[in-house]
């Protein structure tokens, strides 16, 4: 029992319903189970087929996000749903809920929100927790010391029917940043920075953890921001060691622990980070001060330079030449000064307070480029109303943008939010795959700064030169 | 599930890397709520011109890829975003087993479920399947190997209870629910802490 563990096996070990063998995986047991109405429905059917019930509805807790629409005379106005499969995905979520007793933030409910940024901000995210979702972005919730990660449809029924997954156990991949973020550099950079490194598939089969006196320095938004993108460097799931960071953002909060309970769970949770000497299958080492405002320039997050690079040349990678293609881009030009067309704050990458704040604080007292168009989309109706009381809606509607409900909204564009074809956005979201934001649209990949300084000049640019 | 042992089909190629799930089957054909009938949307936007009509040169379109049921692909397939439409839209299009030198996590899980191979080969393995479109090829899940024309058989990883799922056509939630009072006994467990 002396040996030293990682933050995963702990929070693995806890979980074994029963361990693996060479012959089969382990059963894992889930802690909390979040659906939205995108990859549940065909799981409630099956459940349905087979005459079964959910094992555990009390640890399950639904929402929409994905195919909402972010007008507010959508939501409360009594205006109809644009999509109509969309509309019937909303309908089929409010039914299988209500039959099946699962707890549901419906349209209308003020704590609605992308799944993965109210998971934290009310509360059922916490550390220790095995945490699964039919989304990719389930590894958000690993900035608070949570195994999360996302599952297929098939797998959701799994959970339904035994709260348990057959997994088997991934490796370790210890990521450890150093140093001092320069002014202007935040968490999206980093991901970035981290992803170009590794290479979309460099994470593929492991559990990142994320380490070093630079992570312990991000504040709870920038550690869901890079949890968040584990999974576009192929990652399982990310995870970082819970703190008194998390613990101070936890506390109050309305799902979390109270009194003896809240300190019992202090005990427990302060057990959970790797041990000294703990050992990784892989480890990384990344220096944060050397890092500049990153940019993607092609079709996946791996694709990605600092704003003051020139576009990458290989003349014999037909797949790059293929993805410039796409973009429109000529390899060796700069990327800075490419001209915009739309602009996108939100998504359960930046769609939190801190993000909202950053864009404004760019915005502020400016106006958008003539012919840009900007979405400033919050992560939750939480996070709407902490910034309207803060008064942050105001600068983004005097400066041009449109603020909206909460919602996936323009990162994959199916609620009807989306970019034209061909016109380039600066989106803070997370996937810049062809076609993601709009059948044709060309998207960059940038922190809620370099987002807002580009929606101002209406051309790819460095937020420092606001400074 | 129905059980699977042995495929044989001449090959379909798409030589990119980072194949995503957003190409595979994008998310404006996510609003189903069915699993039916995605195959006709498959790698929608690379199969059709923005006009609707097919785009003769994409490889999944050209008359020698009719009936081929082994996609090759570059590597990483599968990446992206978790949405299992990706590997019903496949198995709807009459695609049984992807290869390539690597396969997304998520994405290996999902067609696992679906009866959907996924076969991870050697880089030269890989290299010649792609100079080599429409080959004649075998895939017997019993023996884990993938024979070339030529008749070389090469091994390729497949987790054994996957492995024994596909043989047997076992039902994974069959075997979940079997667990039962090892669950129960978890749950227990947990309410004493």
């Amino acid at each position: 029992m002396s040996a030293s563990l990682t933050l995963f096996e702990k929070v693995w070990r806890a979980h074994e319903v029963v361990p693996e063998t060479a012959d089969t995986p382990a059963v894992l047991y889930v802690d909390l189970h979040l659906i939205h109405e995108v990859t549940s429905p065909q799981a409630f059917t099956v459940l349905r087929e087979r005459g079964l019930r959910l094992r555990r509805p009390e640890r399950t807790f639904a929402t929409l996000d994905h195919s909402t629409p972010t007008r507010t005379e959508q939501i409360f106005g009594g205006a109809p749903i644009t999509v109509d499969a969309a509309a019937r995905q909303v309908r089929e979520l409010e039914r299988n809920c209500a039959d099946m007793g699962v707890e549901l933030l419906g349209l209308r409910d003020a704590r609605r929100g992308i799944v993965h940024i109210i998971g934290p901000e009310l509360g059922v995210t916490q550390p220790g927790k095995t945490i699964v979702c039919g989304d990719s972005h389930t590894s958000t919730h690993g900035a608070l010391g949570a195994l999360a990660f996302g599952i297929g449809t098939t797998e959701v029924g799994h959970v339904f029917a035994t709260q348990c997954l057959l997994q088997r156990k991934p490796r370790t991949l210890a990521v450890t940043v150093h140093g001092t973020l320069p002014p202007g550099v935040g968490a999206k950079d980093l991901i970035l920075a981290i992803i170009g490194k590794i290479g979309v598939a460099g994470g593929t089969g492991h559990v990142i953890e994320y380490r070093g006196e630079t992570i312990r320095a991000l504040d709870m938004d920038g550690r869901m921001t890079v949890c968040n993108m584990s999974i576009e460097a192929g990652a399982r799931a990310g995870m970082i060691a819970p703190d008194e960071t998390t613990f101070r953002y936890l506390a109050g909060r309305p799902r979390a622990p109270e009194g003896a309970a809240w300190e019992a769970a202090l005990e427990r949770w302060r057990q959970l980070p790797s041990d000294p000497g703990a050992r990784f299958d892989r480890e990384i080492d990344i220096d944060a001060a050397a890092l500049e405002p990153m940019v993607t320039y092609g079709t996946n997050p791996g694709m990605v330079i600092p704003i003051g690079a020139t576009i990458p040349e290989r003349s014999d990678d037909p797949v790059l030449a293929k993805s410039l293609a796409y973009m429109g881009f000529t390899p060796g030009e700069p990327i800075r000064e490419q001209s915009v067309n739309v602009v996108f704050i939100g998504s359960c990458t930046n769609g939190r307070l801190s993000d909202l704040r950053a864009a404004a604080s760019v915005l502020r007292g400016r106006k958008i480029a003539s012919g840009v168009q900007m979405l400033v989309v919050p992560g939750s109706q939480q996070v709407k109303r902490d910034a309207e009381a803060e008064g942050l809606d105001r600068i983004f509607i005097d400066a041009g943008a449109e603020w909206r409900e909460s919602g996936c909204s323009m990162c994959l564009g199916m609620n009807g939010d989306l970019v034209p074809k061909g016109h380039y956005a600066v989106s803070t979201s997370n996937r810049n795959f062809e076609g993601r934001q709009g059948i044709g649209a060309r998207t960059l990949l940038a922190s809620p700064l370099t987002a807002a300084a580009s929606a101002v000049r209406g051309r790819v640019t460095d937020p420092r030169e606001f400074f | 599930m129905e059980a699977q042992g042995l495929l044989r089909s001449r090959t379909v190629v798409l030589p990119v890397r980072d194949i995503d799930t957003d190409q595979i089957i994008p998310a404006r054909f996510l609003t189903t709520t069915t699993r039916e009938g995605l195959g006709a949307h498959l790698f929608e936007d690379w199969r059709y011109g923005p006009d609707g009509a097919a785009r003769p040169e994409f490889a999944l379109n050209r008359p020698e890829a009719g009936g081929c049921t082994i996609l090759v692909a570059g590597h990483n397939f599968g990446c992206g975003s978790s949405r299992e439409h990706a590997a019903w839209a496949l198995r709807d299009f009459g695609v049984r087993a992807v290869v390539s030198t690597q396969i997304a996590d998520i994405f290996r899980n999902n067609a696992l479920k679906n009866g959907l191979l996924p076969v991870i080969v050697e880089p030269d393995v890989h290299a010649w399947l792609l100079e080599h479109p429409g080959a004649q090829v075998s895939i017997d899940v019993q023996s884990t190997t993938l024979t070339l024309p030529n008749g070389t058989a090469v091994r390729f990883a497949l987790e054994p209870f996957a492995r024994y799922c596909l043989l047997n056509g076992t039902d994974e939630l069959g075997f979940l629910l079997a667990r039962e009072s090892e669950i129960a006994a978890y749950e227990a467990r947990l309410g004493s802490v």
